[in-house]
Order: C-alpha cells, then sequence, then structure tokens
C-alpha cells in the first residue's frame, strides 16, 4: 500500500466516523472522538437559531429602513427641496394619516382585486401543472406557449383589456392572472418533476399507479417549491392590480395614485405607494402562515 | 426439495444494445434466506427490478409455485429509504397499504404491532429526520414487511450504514427474521453480511449476468456474532471472495 492510498483510506475511515456521529440514534460513545463532540453542539444551537430568527429576522430591515428615511428627512429639509417634488417622509405620515379614510376606500377595492386574481391565477396554475404534470404530450405543447405569454408586454395589454372589458373587475382580474400564473405553474410543474424516480418505483412495487403515485409522492414533494412560487407571485400580484388599476378604474390604489400625481400631490402617491407595500409585506407573511398549516414539515426540513 | 416456492427461470433483459441480464436462473424455498453478491454494475438492482414486477423481462418466467408471479408476490425495498418527510413515521410505515387501498385507521393498527418488533416504539410521530440511519432502515423494512408479501426483496439495506450500525443492524434481521419466518432476498456487497445471514448465496457473473456460482451456508440458526469465528464461516467468506475474484479478473 502506497502513503497516499494510506492516507485515502484514513480519510475514508474518518468519514463514516463522522457520520456515525450526526446520527441521533446513536447512544453516544466517549470512545469515539467527533461523535460526542457532534451530538453535544447540535442540540443547544437548534434553539439558539430558533431564538435568534424572530428578533433577528425583523430587526435589521426594519433599522436599514428607518436609516433610509433618517437620511431621506435630512435630505430634503437641509435642500430645502419643494414639497410637490420631494416630500419629507413625515409629511407622506401626515398626509397619508390626514387623508387615512380616502386611502382606506381606495385600498379595499384593490385587496378585492388582488384576492380574486389571485385565485384565478392559482387555479389556473394549478390546473395547467397537474395537466401537463401527466400528460407529455400536453407539456410539450403548452410550456411554450406559459413562456411566450411572458413576453407579453403587460404595459399595452393592460389598456387594451379595458377597452375589451370595461372598467369592472374583469379586466385586473386577467392582468393579475397573467402576471402571476406564471411562477406558479412553472414552480409547480418543476416540484412535480423533481420527485425521486426510485419513489415512483416504490409506489408501483405496492402496486400504486399513476395517480397513486402523484397523490403520494409528486403532489406532496411538490410543496416546497409551490410556497417558494406562491411567495414570488403574490408581490406581483399586488403590482399588477395596482398597474391595472393605473391603467383605469373606478376605485383603488392604482387609481388613486394617477389621480394624486395629477394634482401634484407627491405626498400623497407616496403614501398609497406606502400603503401596497405594506399590504404586499402582510401577504407574503401570509404565505408562511399558510405553509405552516398546510405542510409544517417543510420548515423543519429545511432547517 | 418437494415444493419449490419461487422459480426464477432464464430471465434475459437488456437495456438498448446493453445485455444486463442473461439467463438468470435459481429457485427460492419458502422461509429461505437468499443473498446475491456480484460485482459492482452486474445486474443485481436490474434482476429485483424484474422480480418486483417493475420492469418486464425479455425472456424467461418468475414463477410462485409454477404459477406466473404477479406484483402482490414480492415487497420490495429500494437501495434508498425513501421515507417521505411530510409523513410521520408510522404513515410512512403505512404507505404501501395504504396504496393498497386499506383505510387509513386500520393499517396504522397493522404497522404499529409492528413498531415493538422493529425496535421503533415511541417514534410513530416522529419525523424520518428525527431518526438514526438504522432506525431508518428498519421503518423502510417494516414498511415493506407490513405488505404481507410472500417474499422480501431488499437492495442492500444497510449499505449507507456506519460498520457499527451495520452489524447490530444485521444481527437484529437475523433474530427477527427467525421469528416471523420471512423468504428473503438480499442484495449486498458485503460478503460477511450475505454468509451470516443467508441459507445460501449466489454469486452473479459480471455484466450480463447469470448464477455464477451457489453457495450453501451450512450454520446452525440462530446465528450470533460468535459464528463470525466458525471455521465453516471463514471457509464459506474464502470461496465466496475467491470466487468475485475471479469474476472481475475475466
Amino acid at each position: 500500500m502506497t502513503r497516499a492510498d494510506h492516507r485515502a483510506d484514513h480519510r475514508a475511515d474518518h468519514r463514516v466516523d463522522h457520520r456515525a456521529g450526526t446520527e441521533p440514534g446513536v447512544t453516544p460513545s466517549p470512545a469515539l472522538p467527533g461523535r460526542t463532540g457532534r451530538t453535544d453542539r447540535s442540540p443547544a444551537r437548534r434553539p439558539a437559531r430558533g431564538r435568534t430568527s424572530l428578533l433577528g429576522r425583523v430587526a435589521p430591515p426594519v433599522l436599514v429602513v428607518l436609516l433610509l428615511l433618517v437620511v431621506w428627512q435630512w435630505t430634503v429639509t437641509a435642500l430645502d427641496v419643494r414639497p410637490q417634488v420631494l416630500p419629507s417622509p413625515l409629511r407622506v405620515v401626515e398626509q397619508g394619516w390626514a387623508f387615512r379614510d380616502v386611502l382606506w376606500a381606495n385600498t379595499v377595492p384593490t385587496l378585492q382585486v388582488t384576492g380574486v386574481g389571485f385565485a384565478v391565477s392559482l387555479a389556473v396554475g394549478w390546473v395547467l401543472a397537474v395537466v401537463v404534470d401527466f400528460s407529455p404530450w400536453l407539456r410539450r405543447a403548452l410550456v411554450p406557449l406559459l413562456v411566450a405569454s411572458q413576453t407579453l408586454p403587460i404595459i399595452a395589454i393592460a389598456p387594451l383589456m379595458i377597452i375589451w372589458f370595461g372598467f369592472g373587475l374583469l379586466p385586473k382580474v386577467l392582468v393579475i392572472a397573467l402576471v402571476t400564473f406564471f411562477p406558479i405553474a412553472v414552480g409547480l410543474i418543476e416540484g412535480f418533476s423533481r420527485a425521486d424516480p426510485e419513489a415512483s418505483n416504490l409506489l408501483r412495487s405496492m402496486g400504486g399507479g399513476r395517480w397513486a403515485e402523484f397523490r403520494y409522492v409528486r403532489l406532496p414533494g411538490a410543496l416546497p417549491s409551490f410556497f417558494t412560487a406562491l411567495r414570488i407571485a403574490i408581490t406581483y400580484a399586488v403590482t399588477g392590480a395596482i398597474f391595472a388599476e393605473y391603467v383605469g378604474a373606478r376605485a383603488g390604489l392604482g387609481i388613486y395614485m394617477a389621480q394624486q400625481k395629477n394634482s401634484f400631490r407627491t405626498d400623497l402617491v407616496l403614501a398609497a405607494v406606502a400603503v401596497a407595500a405594506l399590504v404586499s409585506v402582510a401577504l407574503f407573511g401570509l404565505t408562511y402562515l399558510v405553509e405552516r398549516v398546510v405542510a409544517p414539515w417543510i420548515r423543519r426540513t429545511r432547517s | 426439495m418437494t415444493l419449490l416456492k419461487i422459480t426464477v427461470d432464464g430471465v434475459e433483459l437488456a437495456f438498448g444494445d446493453l445485455p444486463v441480464l442473461d439467463g438468470v436462473s435459481f429457485d427460492v424455498a419458502p422461509g429461505e434466506f437468499v443473498s446475491i453478491l456480484g460485482p459492482s454494475g452486474c445486474g443485481k438492482s436490474t434482476l429485483f427490478g424484474v422480480l418486483a414486477g417493475l420492469v418486464a423481462p425479455f425472456r424467461g418466467r418468475v414463477l410462485v409455485d409454477g404459477a406466473p408471479a404477479g406484483r402482490e408476490t414480492f415487497g420490495y425495498m429500494p437501495q434508498k429509504d425513501l421515507l417521505f418527510p411530510w409523513r410521520t413515521v408510522l404513515d410512512n410505515t403505512t404507505l404501501g397499504l395504504e396504496v393498497g387501498g386499506m383505510r387509513r385507521r386500520e393499517a396504522r393498527e397493522r404497522a404499529r404491532e409492528l413498531f415493538g418488533p422493529f425496535g421503533l416504539v415511541g417514534f410513530e410521530k416522529s419525523r424520518p429526520a428525527e431518526l438514526s440511519g438504522g432506525m431508518r432502515q428498519r421503518a423502510a423494512l417494516l414498511r415493506t414487511v407490513v405488505q404481507d408479501r410472500e417474499v422480501l426483496l431488499l437492495d442492500e439495506p444497510f449499505g449507507a450504514l456506519d460498520s457499527l450500525t451495520r452489524t447490530a443492524m444485521q444481527e437484529w434481521l437475523e433474530d427477527v427474521r427467525g421469528r416471523f419466518g420471512w423468504t428473503v432476498l438480499l442484495i449486498t456487497h458485503d460478503i460477511r453480511e450475505a454468509v451470516f445471514l443467508s441459507d445460501r448465496v449466489l454469486v452473479l457473473s459480471p455484466r450480463p449476468a447469470h448464477v455464477a456460482r451457489e453457495v450453501r451456508i451450512d450454520l446452525p440458526r440462530p446465528r450470533e456474532v460468535g459464528v463470525l469465528t466458525d471455521p465453516a464461516f471463514a471457509a464459506a467468506e474464502a470461496e465466496l471472495l475467491d470466487t468475485l475474484r475471479g469474476g472481475t479478473r475475466l
């Protein structure tokens, strides 16, 4: 045996020891170094990570935002910028609060449109993904179309929707669905096909067919990527709603922004933007809540 | 032998131009433990695929008491444990029963009975990630056993375990198999494991595979670690090693 061989062997042995150490069920034996070290540390580290996560996750973005606001406030005051051009953050808050009733009255329709549009988008995304998963032929036929649908310039399509479908709910729902169904469908399609082929062999050996494979393996296995896609899509949904309203609506944050811009109320435009941002963040957070209820195992396997 | 339980008769298979199985034939008697050894990539797992009904052979038959075997004959345990993170340990073990159409509650009751002998009591509601490597393999075996198939196909069940756990698992399997009287076909790379557990060891040739040699292990059961030092054990080990070496030199 050459020296290099010897070293490689040694390393291989070491690796085996290491793996044994990560197994929680194996009773820790002090005779094996590395084993006790690992098992001792990991339970202590896990709760620590959990404790920092809540405060540790919220504090940094809040601090950064506060810092930016301070810089903004200071700049506006120091340079004496006209509020029609750039209002100070304090003025935005002040005016936003003064006009809170109007803002709220315009937030509700936006929320409604977002909700309905996103529901439609979810339904379309799921149906497409499941259909594509069951039929290779439809996969080849539909996936290029899905991609092509994303090249449609929304900025040109949205006004046409108003011309075709009027100022009601429908054109806005369509715009939101068009913007958001794609990440959902793609996330699901990829999630389904990420299933381990050996898991489908196992299912078949148990006597299960394609449907059993889908139900027991592909569907639950796709949930992590579905929730990732959901988070991307939900942020697009609010932006999509506002854009659709901006082009033409009776009420909503989008049309409100357009009106305030036209009367040079920059402060109220920004107040509406802040409300829209809050709505987006809230909906984004909601997806974690839904995930925890629907598939609590995702969080555990992720950490 | 009066009644042959399982007969594998001249099974041939190729993947495209690549012949994988070239007339594999052997028998397995009821309650027998047969191991299959062979050089890497010789088609052992493919043979299990044929037995489990996942791949249809080009030629040859798999018979149970003279009649063609169905999917219901073999309980298949793949190399990976394939425990699903979205199911609890208990619900992972009932998977086969649920796929077979059994009510969930009934399936759980059936599986729960086996948690004792499989050393998994108290882990019913755990997630697979919380189990050690050895426990994961036992859970995967439970999932296979609870389906109540006639023959268990175990594809390198202990391959990924460290040697200490592996030895413990081999002893455990020897013990529990004796108690339940399972008929087992085991794929392994570990000659010692094959000798320790088996009544017979089949050595496959390099691809395309056929049964190159059959070694009967006449050691008393139940076997314990002490058997490792038995001269007959060493002799069987040496014979198998020799056959495998001869095979790779070709």
